[in-house]
Formats: structure tokens, C-alpha cells, sequence
């Protein structure tokens, strides 16, 4: 079944018109991705790739079209705005890949979402994919940034917070043979739409996804609630990485969110979380889908 | 970002929370000006550092202390020449210390009680925190540790922000009554609106304190800024203090690149915050030591990993440099070019090992390889790591 996303997602994309936006909306299509419209206030009338409707606004895409997500590539000033304009349209998946906005704006917007039908996912995140069953994994559903070659439709679940991170986990399983039936990439910032837990509930209730592969960072303690969640209530094996042993404490690590804050917060204290709980830790990123294959059985 | 103590002051100034009374000086002859403008207060002078620990610190050039009171105007001359353009040593510097440029003359307050302010972004509930404490002036991880009863957080809402029911109870838990407990409320509000109005990520004021003729001061500030919200902020922006910073870190920031420098001599290019700091774990697990952090991003440019590569080999610690690159919006090639060019303008005196995979990895790989550079490729991020943790020795 695959979570959040399949071939059958109708996606828009706000700030389709944008250098970044245009590029990865390209490269969706290219996938095979049912990217049905766009978004660009002031450009309603004009067509992308010249088959991809673009409005001006979330509303009026979503009316015309039936897309039920949207990937927003609008720059830190404006995507709070764009995240709350989806929201409003009513958009039920809403991917934000832009990196940088104000966290006093994701706390604001965050607080609004509740009790809306909208899951947010990111933002700074590499987005969603559910692999195809094409030749390297055409016909899937990619929203986001990340290459689509490097993945394969299959059993495992993988959520992480880095993106270049869960490309490196998702090659190591396709290069064994084993697919992923989902990717999803939650982002780097501290408040953010969905986090770990959401996410292995997903994976846990879903007939397609057998094993999971979870990866984390130094800062928050979001991991470590995914984990105590994780012991009770998983039944599918996880296996796990935590970056950042080497992070000095008190400076943001690039991502917003990965700046230790305390002693329980470091990567040593979070793998070791994991590894109380029944997760596999492995303790080098060149090994997560080999420690995945030990603690599966495989 | 950090700021001075007396940049602090400015924007208590501007949101009304009281601080001591205090003038800030660059030279000899500045300092006792502004002792003179506070004839007949009780002063000290302060040296204006990034760092804590000063009052128990000391000069390289003898000076004991770099906070002091001072008896006349004459005094805070000489104790300024003593520390004007000196290096300061606290437990917060290091051994090198910092060298102090300015130094401020401020009132020194007679003290009846210290307490603890602080407001900061609370990840678990996403919302403003304020903690308060009848403990201040010591370490507050310390009573977290001993006396974990006497730290009082009060949860903001995101969107009402601070209530005026919020306020009373913080003065309940410290006890307060009367005019001070006024004060205080009031102190409470403007802090509130400056962190909120200014982006704040953390605004520590320990200790905040109450003094014998009644009044509420807010005697030690400690700022973080939300980076990502700097844009909005120039007026802050302004008060960067580069000469603070690590000079390759000043260099990085001035090409949007993410670096921060560590110790080790192994230094790392890559692209994604996750990676990076991977790489750095995986370096140190193969018996290396990462030199930095560098994040160069996904949109970098041939020019920005040009100069990302530069501030690398202008450090002289490194003896080896690994990138390891996993394009999904970095382009391989693009990375492949900005090294050659950055190696042909500086030379590669020290081992460079490759490792790229991704978006556009096929042309990457041909480019480096018809470079003529001396450059060992991998295929994957062990194999690079070892490689570079060899090639160092």
C-alpha cells in the first residue's frame, strides 16, 4: 500500500515557476510523478513543461484539478504563508522543502494546522517518495528533491531527517535488493509537521512495509519517543542511525534542529534509546541497510 | 549569533527592561568620560567579551580580572588601558583567549536578591517557554540538578502570547509582592516582546535582580537569534562581532556556505547537514579526526565549492581532505569543477579522496578523473573514509 503517497497521487506544486521549484517539478514528472498543476501568484493562464496547468492560487489548482498534495518551493519569507494558503484549499498532504524559514513562523503555522484535515510533512525536507515498479523505480510518486533512480518499490519503510542521509540508506537496500515502500523525509528543523513517530505508526499499520529503517540527529528528543512508542507497539523489525557523535555541543550542526541542547540529546544517549527499545543501532551510516538485513533475519 | 553585553543593553533600552546604567568605551580616554557622566554612582568596568567567566579571568599581560570596580574617573582609565587591545583568558575562551575591544563602565548595583529569567523556544510543546527561578546568580543546570523544585516553566501559547493571569502566577512562584512584584511584571512583559518581536531563540538573564532601594535589573544577558529569521533583522545583524569568530567560519559565512570548525586535521566537503555530520562520525570511527563541519548545501555553486575548498586548505591543521557527495539537487559535475578550479589555483599539497554518488555522478566522475589532479576516488562513504584516515596517517 505504501503510506502518504502512491502512482496515484495528484500532486501541484507552489513556486512552480521558481529555478528550484521548476527543476524538481521537471524531474518529478520526468518519474512518472501525476504532478497535475501549478502555482505561481501572477502566473495563472501559463503552462509548465507545456502540459501542467499553473493558477495563482492553491484554491483554484486544487478545484480544477483534484490534486489532494502539494510540494512547496517558495523562499523562507513566504513559505509559512504558502503552507497556511494550502491548509485553506484544504490540501491533505502538504511536503514543504524549503530550508530557512523563521522557526517563530513554523510555531505559528503549526498551532493553525491543528485540527485541519492538512498533514504537514517538513519543512526542510527532502520530501516523500513511493518508488514505481518501472525501470529504476519509474511510475512512482516523488515529491521533493531526491534522485529517483536510487530507488526500488519494496518492503521497507525509511524516515529520517536528512536528506543526502536517507539517499545513502536507501542506495545501500537497493543495491542488496531490497525496495523501499516508502520514503519520507521529515526535515531538519525543530518544529516541523510530522515527526519520526507518526511516521513508524504509519509504517507499523501498513500491509506493505515489513521492516523499517529510521535515521536521526543530535538535537530534540524525537527519536527517543519513536523508540519508547516503538517497544510496545511495533511489531516490524527497525533498524537505526544517529548522526552527529562528533557534533561539539552548543553549535547548530547545519540543520536547525540539530544542535545539542542537553546530555540526553547527544547521538551517544539517543543510540542508546534505540538499543534499549529493540532497535538495531548501527554504528556507521555505511552500514544501515546491512544492520537492517541482520536484525530482520534476512 | 552572539552579541556584546553592551549591545544587550541597547535592546533592553529599546524594550524597556531595566539594566544598569552604563556606557560603553574604546579607549582610555572614553572610559573615564563615561565615568565622569556617573559622578558620585558606584561603578565598575567590564570587559566586553563573547564570553562568560570574566570576572574571574585574567590578562595575558598580568591584568588580573576583567571585571573590576573602579573609585574615579582617573581609575577607569587606567584599568581600560590595562585591557583595551589585551588578550582576556576566562574557562569560556580556551587558552587563547579573546582580545577585548571595548569595555563598558556600568553602575554597580547593590544586590538584595538574584533570581533567574529565562525565555526560550521549547521544542517538545512548539511554543515559547519562560523559566524563572528564585535561584540565580550560579549555574542553572546546577539547581536543575540539586533543587529541581525551585524551577518554575510556564508554557507560552503560540498564538495568545504572554497572559496577564502567566505573569502573576511566575510572581507567585518567586514570591514577590508589592512594587517589586509590579516591576517585575512589567520587566516580564517587555522581555516577552523582545524576544518575540526580535526572533530570539534563547534570552537567559542571570541573574535578574532586586535591589535594596527597590528596584528590578536585569544585570547579565545571554542572547541566541533564530539564524533563519536574520533577514528580518538587520538592525541585529549589525551588532555581528566577526573579530569573535572563528576566521574560517567569518570566511564561510561570507559565501552562504555552512562550516564550523573543529580540531582534528581530516577535513569534509559535503552536501546535506545528515551527511556531513555522518561523515564526520564515520572519519572519527576509522581512527581520524575531522577537522570541520561544511555543509556546501544542494544549490552550491562551481564558485562556492571553489571557495569552500580554499577555507579548507587555508586551515593549517588539515593534512587530508575527503568529499563525500550524494547529489539529489547537488549536480556531481558541478562539484568535480569546483574542485579542479580550487585546485588549480592553490595547488593540492595534501591527500584529496573522493567520493560521489548521485545526480549527474557519471560526468562528475569523468571530470575529475580527465583533471590530472592526484585524486583517489571511493565508492562508498566507508571506503572513502578509510581511505583518507590512511592516506593521513
Amino acid at each position: 500500500m505504501a503510506i502518504l503517497i502512491d502512482e496515484n497521487t495528484k500532486v501541484l506544486v507552489q513556486g512552480i515557476t521558481g529555478s528550484f521549484g521548476g527543476k524538481h517539478a521537471q524531474l518529478s514528472l520526468d518519474y512518472g510523478t501525476k504532478l497535475v498543476a501549478g502555482v505561481t501568484p501572477g502566473k495563472g493562464g501559463q503552462k509548465f513543461s507545456d502540459t501542467v496547468p499553473i493558477f495563482d492560487t492553491v484554491s483554484q489548482a486544487v478545484n480544477e484539478t483534484g490534486a489532494t498534495a502539494s510540494a512547496i518551493f517558495v523562499p523562507p519569507p513566504f513559505a509559512a504563508d504558502a503552507i497556511l494558503e494550502a491548509m485553506d484549499a484544504g490540501v491533505e498532504l502538504i511536503v514543504c522543502i524549503t530550508e530557512g524559514i523563521p522557526v517563530m513562523d513554523m510555531m505559528r503555522v503549526k498551532e493553525a494546522l491543528k485540527g485541519s484535515k492538512s498533514r504537514l510533512v517538513g519543512p526542510n525536507c527532502p520530501g516523500i517518495v513511493t518508488p514505481g515498479l518501472g525501470e529504476k523505480s519509474h511510475g512512482g510518486c516523488r515529491i521533493g528533491i531526491a534522485p529517483g533512480y536510487i530507488h526500488k518499490r519494496g518492503n521497507v519503510g525509511v524516515v529520517s531527517r536528512s536528506g543526502t542521509l536517507t539517499y545513502e540508506a536507501v542506495f545501500q537496500l537497493t543495491q542488496m535488493g531490497y525496495g523501499q515502500s516508502t520514503c519520507v523525509g521529515i526535515g531538519g528543523d525543530p518544529i516541523n509537521g510530522t515527526n519520526h513517530l507518526d511516521v513508524l505508526k504509519m509504517f507499523n499499520d501498513d500491509d506493505e512495509t515489513e521492516a523499517i529503517i529510521m535515521i536521526g540527529e543530535i538535537g530534540g528528543n524525537a527519536e527517543a519517543e519513536a523508540a519508547r512508542w516503538a517497544k510496545d507497539n511495533c511489531k516490524k523489525p527497525i533498524a537505526g542511525f544517529i548522526a552527529g557523535a562528533t557534533a561539539p555541543p552548543g553549535r547548530r550542526m547545519g540543520h536547525a534542529g540539530a544542535i545539542v541542547g542537553g546530555e540526553d540529546d547527544t547521538a551517544e544517549a539517543k543510540k542508546k534509546i534505540l538499543a534499549e527499545c529493540g532497535i538495531a543501532v548501527s554504528e556507521t551510516p555505511s552500514d544501515m541497510a546491512k544492520t537492517l538485513m541482520e536484525v530482520w533475519g534476512k | 549569533m552572539n552579541i556584546h553585553e553592551y549591545q544587550a543593553k541597547e535592546l533592553f533600552d529599546r524594550f524597556q527592561v531595566p539594566s544598569p546604567q552604563g556606557r560603553v568605551a574604546a579607549s582610555p580616554e572614553e572610559a573615564s568620560a563615561a565615568a565622569k557622566e556617573f559622578a558620585g554612582a558606584k561603578l565598575v568596568i567590564k570587559a566586553q567579551v563573547h564570553a562568560g567567566g570574566r570576572g574571574k579571568g585574567h590578562f595575558k599581560n598580568g591584568f588580573q580580572g576583567g571585571v573590576h570596580l573602579i573609585d574615579s574617573p582617573e581609575q577607569a582609565a587606567e584599568f581600560a588601558g590595562k585591557m583595551l587591545n589585551e588578550t582576556l583568558v576566562t574557562v569560556q575562551t580556551g587558552d587563547a583567549g579573546r582580545v577585548v575591544r571595548k569595555v563598558m563602565i556600568a553602575e554597580a548595583v547593590d544586590i538584595t536578591h538574584e533570581y533567574y529569567l529565562a525565555i526560550l523556544m521549547d521544542r517538545d510543546t512548539c511554543a515559547p517557554v519562560i523559566v524563572a527561578s528564585t535561584e540565580g546568580g550560579m549555574s542553572i543546570e546546577d539547581v536543575a540538578h540539586d533543587t529541581p523544585e525551585k524551577i518554575f516553566r510556564q508554557v507560552i501559547h503560540p498564538l495568545l502570547g504572554l497572559q496577564a493571569y502567566e505573569i502573576r502566577k511566575i510572581i507567585a512562584e518567586l514570591g514577590l509582592s508589592g512594587d517589586v512584584a509590579k516591576q517585575f511584571g512589567k520587566t516580564l512583559k517587555n522581555l516577552y516582546k523582545l524576544f518575540i518581536d526580535c526572533d530570539c531563540s534563547m534570552l537567559e538573564i542571570n541573574p535578574l535582580v532586586t535591589t535594596p532601594d527597590g528596584r528590578v535589573l536585569a544585570l547579565d544577558a545571554k542572547f541566541g537569534f533564530d539564524d533563519n529569521a536574520l533577514y528580518r533583522h538587520p538592525d541585529i545583524v549589525a551588532m555581528r562581532d566577526k573579530e569573535e569568530e572563528d576566521p574560517r567560519e567569518v570566511a564561510a559565512s561570507e559565501y552562504d556556505l555552512n562550516y564550523i570548525g573543529l580540531d582534528g586535521n581530516i577535513a569534509c566537503l559535503v552536501n546535506g547537514a545528515g551527511l556531513a555530520m555522518a561523515t564526520m562520525d564515520i572519519i572519527k570511527h576509522y581512527g581520524g579526526e575531522p577537522a570541520n563541519f561544511l555543509d556546501v548545501g544542494g544549490g552550491a555553486s562551481k564558485e562556492q565549492v571553489t571557495a569552500a575548498f580554499k577555507i579548507i586548505l587555508g586551515d593549517p591543521n588539515v593534512k587530508g581532505i575527503l568529499i563525500n557527495i550524494f547529489g539529489g539537487i547537488m549536480d556531481c559535475n558541478v562539484i568535480a569543477e569546483g574542485v579542479i578550479a580550487a585546485a588549480k589555483e592553490t595547488g593540492l599539497p595534501i591527500p584529496l579522496v573522493v567520493r560521489l554518488e548521485g545526480n549527474n555522478v557519471e560526468a562528475g566522475k569523468a571530470t575529475l578523473a580527465a583533471s590530472g589532479l592526484d585524486i583517489v576516488t571511493a565508492d562508498d562513504m566507508a571506503d572513502g573514509a578509510q581511505k583518507i584516515v590512511k592516506a593521513v596517517g
